[in-house]
C-alpha cells in the first residue's frame, strides 16, 4: 500500500508544479515570453507567507491571500518595469532580461535577509488518516483541494469573465484585439497578476509541505514548472495542470525507486524528449511556420 | 594579402603581450594574485569567444555552455590525475570530448529554435552536471582534487589558438554561412546552405574551446565540484557575450576582461556582485539591446573611412 501513498505525494507535489506552470503558460500564451522571474515570484510568495504566519500570527488562509496579493502586485510591477519596453524586441533580448530580473530578485533577497534557510511554521494541523491502508496526511489533502479550487477559479475567470475573454483574444492576436477596442496593456497586466498570484499560492503550499524555504528555492521548481508547461503544451491552460501532475508523479516514482539524486535529471530528460518528439506538447496542435 | 598582414600583426602583438607578462612574472613584479587573475581573465576570454561563435555568429541561443566547460574540466582532470598523462594531452582530450558532447547535444537540439533551444541547452547542461554529481569515481558532490598545472604559458597559447581559429573561421566561407543563418535561417536555407550542418559545426567548435577552457580551469583551482558548473556559470559566460555585443568578437573579449576584473574586486561581496551583474544586464537589454559594440569589431576603428562607402 506504499504505492498509494507515493501517488498521493506525487499528486500533491504535482499540484504545486501545476500552479507555477499555469503562470508560465499564461504569460507565454499572451506575450510569447518565458518569464524566468516566475520562480522568484514563487519564492517571494513563500517568504510573504512565512513572515505573515511566523511574524504576525496569521492563519493559513489569510497568509495565503496576502501572499497571493503581494505576488500579483509584484508580477504587475515586473511586467511594467521590464517587459513592457521589450514587447517588440528580439526574443533573445527578452529572454536575457527575464534571466536578469530573476537573478536580481534572488540576490536582492539574499542581500537584505541573508541566504540562510528558514523553517516554515506548522500552520496546518498534520493529522494522518488511513485511506485504503495508506497513510495520508491532512496537509496534502488540504494542499490538493485548495489548488483544485484555485484552478477551477482560474478556469472560471478565463472562460466566463470579461477579463478572461480579453486575455484569450489578446493571446490569439494582439493587434486584432487592439483594433477591437481591448486595452492590451491592462489585459497583459491582469495576466501577470493572475499567474503570479497562483505562483504565490504555490510558494505557501511549498513552504507548508516541505517546511524549509530559502532565497534560491525558486530556481529548480521554476525550471521544473516550465518543463511541466512545455509538457502539457505551452500556452494551453489545462495542459499546464496535466503537465504539472505528470511531472510530480514521475519525480515521486523516480525517488521511490531509490534514484532520488537523479530526480532533477528526470525532469530535464522529459523536457528534452518532449522538445524532440512533440514540441507542441501533449495538448498542443502543430503550427506550420510561416515565412 | 591584407588578411595575411592582419594575422602577422596579431601574432606579433600577442607575442609582445605574452613576453611582457612572462618577464614581469619571472621578475616577481606580478605576484601570484595578479598572475592568477590574468590566467582567470584568459580562461574567461576563451569561454566568451567560444560562446560568441555559437550565439553571436551563428545566432543559436545556447544557455548551457557551462555543461561543456564541466565536461572539459572533468575529462582533463581524469586524464592527468587518474591516467597520469601530461597536461597538454589532457587539455586536448578535454576539448575533444567536449566537442563530442557538443555533437551529441547539438544534433538533436539544434532543430529547435529560439526559446526552446535555450531551454533544451539549459536542460542538457543540468543533466551533465547531475551525471558528474552521481559518478563516485570523480568525487560526487565533494569534488575532485586536481594539481595546479595551469601556467600563464599554457593559458596564453590556448587563448591565442582560440582567437586565431575563431577569427579565421568567421572570415571563411563557413563563417559567412553561419552569419547568414543568424541573419535569416529560412533565407539561408533557400540559398542552398546546409543550415543544420553549419549550426552543428559551430556548436561543436564552440564546445571544443569550452572544453579547452575547462581543462585550464580545472588545473587552476586545485578542486572541481559539480556545483561550480551550474546555471550561474553559464549565465556568467552569457553575460560576457551579450554585454560585449552579439556578433562582436572584440566586444566579447573586452567585456570578459572588464567583468572579470570587476568581479575579482567584488569577490568579498558576492551578493552585491550578482545584483550589479543582473542590473547591468537588464539595463543593457532595455536601453542598448545590441550590447556595447553591436556587431562592430575594435579593428574597424583603424580602417580607413573610405571603405565605408562600399569598396
Amino acid at each position: 500500500m506504499e504505492w498509494v501513498q507515493q501517488i498521493v505525494n506525487g499528486i500533491s507535489l504535482g499540484s504545486i508544479y501545476a500552479l507555477i506552470a499555469l503562470g508560465y503558460t499564461m504569460v507565454y500564451g499572451i506575450i510569447k515570453l518565458i518569464n524566468f522571474a516566475h520562480g522568484e515570484v514563487f519564492m517571494i510568495g513563500a517568504f510573504v507567507g512565512f513572515y505573515s504566519i511566523a511574524g504576525w500570527g496569521f492563519g493559513f488562509f489569510p497568509a495565503l491571500l496576502l501572499a497571493m496579493t503581494v505576488c500579483a502586485i509584484m508580477g504587475m510591477v515586473i511586467e511594467r518595469v521590464a517587459y513592457r519596453r521589450l514587447r517588440n524586441a528580439t526574443r533573445i533580448a527578452a529572454l536575457i532580461t527575464a534571466i536578469g530580473i530573476s537573478l536580481f530578485i534572488q540576490y536582492l533577497v539574499i542581500y537584505f535577509r541573508g541566504a540562510q534557510p528558514e523553517a516554515y511554521p506548522n500552520v496546518l494541523s498534520n493529522k494522518t488518516f488511513d485511506f485504503f491502508g495508506a497513510q495520508i496526511s491532512s496537509q496534502s489533502v488540504m494542499i490538493l483541494s485548495t489548488s483544485i479550487v484555485l484552478m477551477l477559479l482560474l478556469q472560471f475567470i478565463v472562460h466566463k469573465t470579461k477579463v478572461g475573454k480579453a486575455m484569450r483574444a489578446v493571446s490569439h492576436d494582439m493587434d486584432a484585439a487592439r483594433l477591437m477596442g481591448i486595452n492590451v496593456n491592462t489585459t497583459i497586466s491582469a495576466t501577470f497578476a493572475i499567474g503570479s498570484s497562483l505562483a504565490g499560492a504555490a510558494g505557501v503550499f511549498f513552504g507548508v509541505y516541505y517546511t524549509k524555504i530559502e532565497p534560491l528555492m525558486g530556481v529548480i521548481p521554476g525550471l521544473k514548472a516550465f518543463v511541466a508547461a512545455v509538457l502539457g503544451g505551452i500556452g494551453i491552460i489545462p495542459g499546464a495542470m496535466v503537465g504539472g501532475l505528470v511531472l510530480g508523479l514521475v519525480e515521486t516514482v523516480v525517488s521511490a525507486f531509490g534514484y532520488s539524486l537523479w530526480r532533477d535529471a528526470a525532469a530535464f530528460i522529459i523536457l528534452i524528449l518532449i522538445l524532440l518528439f512533440k514540441p507542441s506538447g501533449i495538448f498542443g496542435k502543430n503550427a506550420r511556420e510561416k515565412v | 594579402m591584407k588578411k595575411i598582414k592582419g594575422f602577422w600583426l596579431f601574432l606579433v602583438l600577442s607575442i609582445i603581450v605574452y613576453g611582457t607578462v612572462q618577464v614581469l612574472i619571472n621578475a616577481g613584479i606580478l605576484n601570484n594574485f595578479y598572475s592568477n587573475t590574468l590566467i582567470f581573465i584568459s580562461i574567461n576570454i576563451i569561454l566568451a569567444v567560444s560562446l560568441h561563435l555559437v550565439i553571436g555568429i551563428t545566432g543559436q541561443f545556447s544557455i548551457g555552455h557551462a555543461g561543456f566547460l564541466a565536461v572539459g574540466a572533468y575529462i582533463s582532470a581524469i586524464v592527468t590525475m587518474k591516467l597520469s598523462l601530461p597536461f597538454p594531452i589532457a587539455i586536448l582530450a578535454g576539448g575533444l570530448i567536449a566537442a563530442l558532447a557538443g555533437l551529441v547535444v547539438g544534433i538533436p537540439t539544434l532543430r529547435l529554435r529560439g526559446d526552446y533551444l535555450a531551454i533544451a541547452t539549459l536542460g542538457f547542461a543540468e543533466i551533465i552536471r547531475i551525471v558528474f554529481l552521481n559518478i563516485d569515481a570523480v568525487g560526487g558532490a565533494a569534488g575532485m582534487q586536481v594539481t595546479k598545472m595551469t601556467t600563464w604559458t599554457y593559458t596564453f597559447i590556448c587563448l591565442f589558438i582560440t582567437i586565431a581559429v575563431i577569427t579565421n573561421f568567421t572570415k571563411s566561407r563557413h563563417g559567412r554561412a553561419c552569419i547568414s543563418i543568424r541573419e535569416n535561417e529560412i533565407a539561408a536555407d533557400a540559398m542552398g546552405i546546409n543550415t543544420t550542418y553549419y549550426k552543428v559545426v559551430a556548436f561543436a567548435i564552440g564546445s571544443f574551446f569550452a572544453g579547452i577552457a575547462g581543462g585550464l580551469y580545472a588545473h587552476n583551482f586545485y578542486i572541481i565540484q559539480p556545483s561550480q558548473f551550474g546555471f550561474l556559470k553559464s549565465f556568467d559566460i552569457l553575460i560576457f557575450v551579450v554585454l560585449g555585443g552579439l556578433g562582436s568578437l572584440s566586444g566579447a573579449v573586452i567585456s570578459a576582461i572588464l567583468l572579470t576584473v570587476v568581479s575579482t574586486f567584488l569577490q568579498g561581496y558576492p551578493e552585491t556582485r550578482m545584483i550589479i551583474y543582473s542590473l547591468v544586464l537588464v539595463l543593457v537589454m532595455l536601453y542598448r539591446p545590441q550590447g556595447l559594440m553591436g556587431t562592430r569589431e575594435i579593428t574597424d576603428l583603424f580602417k580607413r573611412k573610405s571603405v565605408k562607402g562600399g569598396s
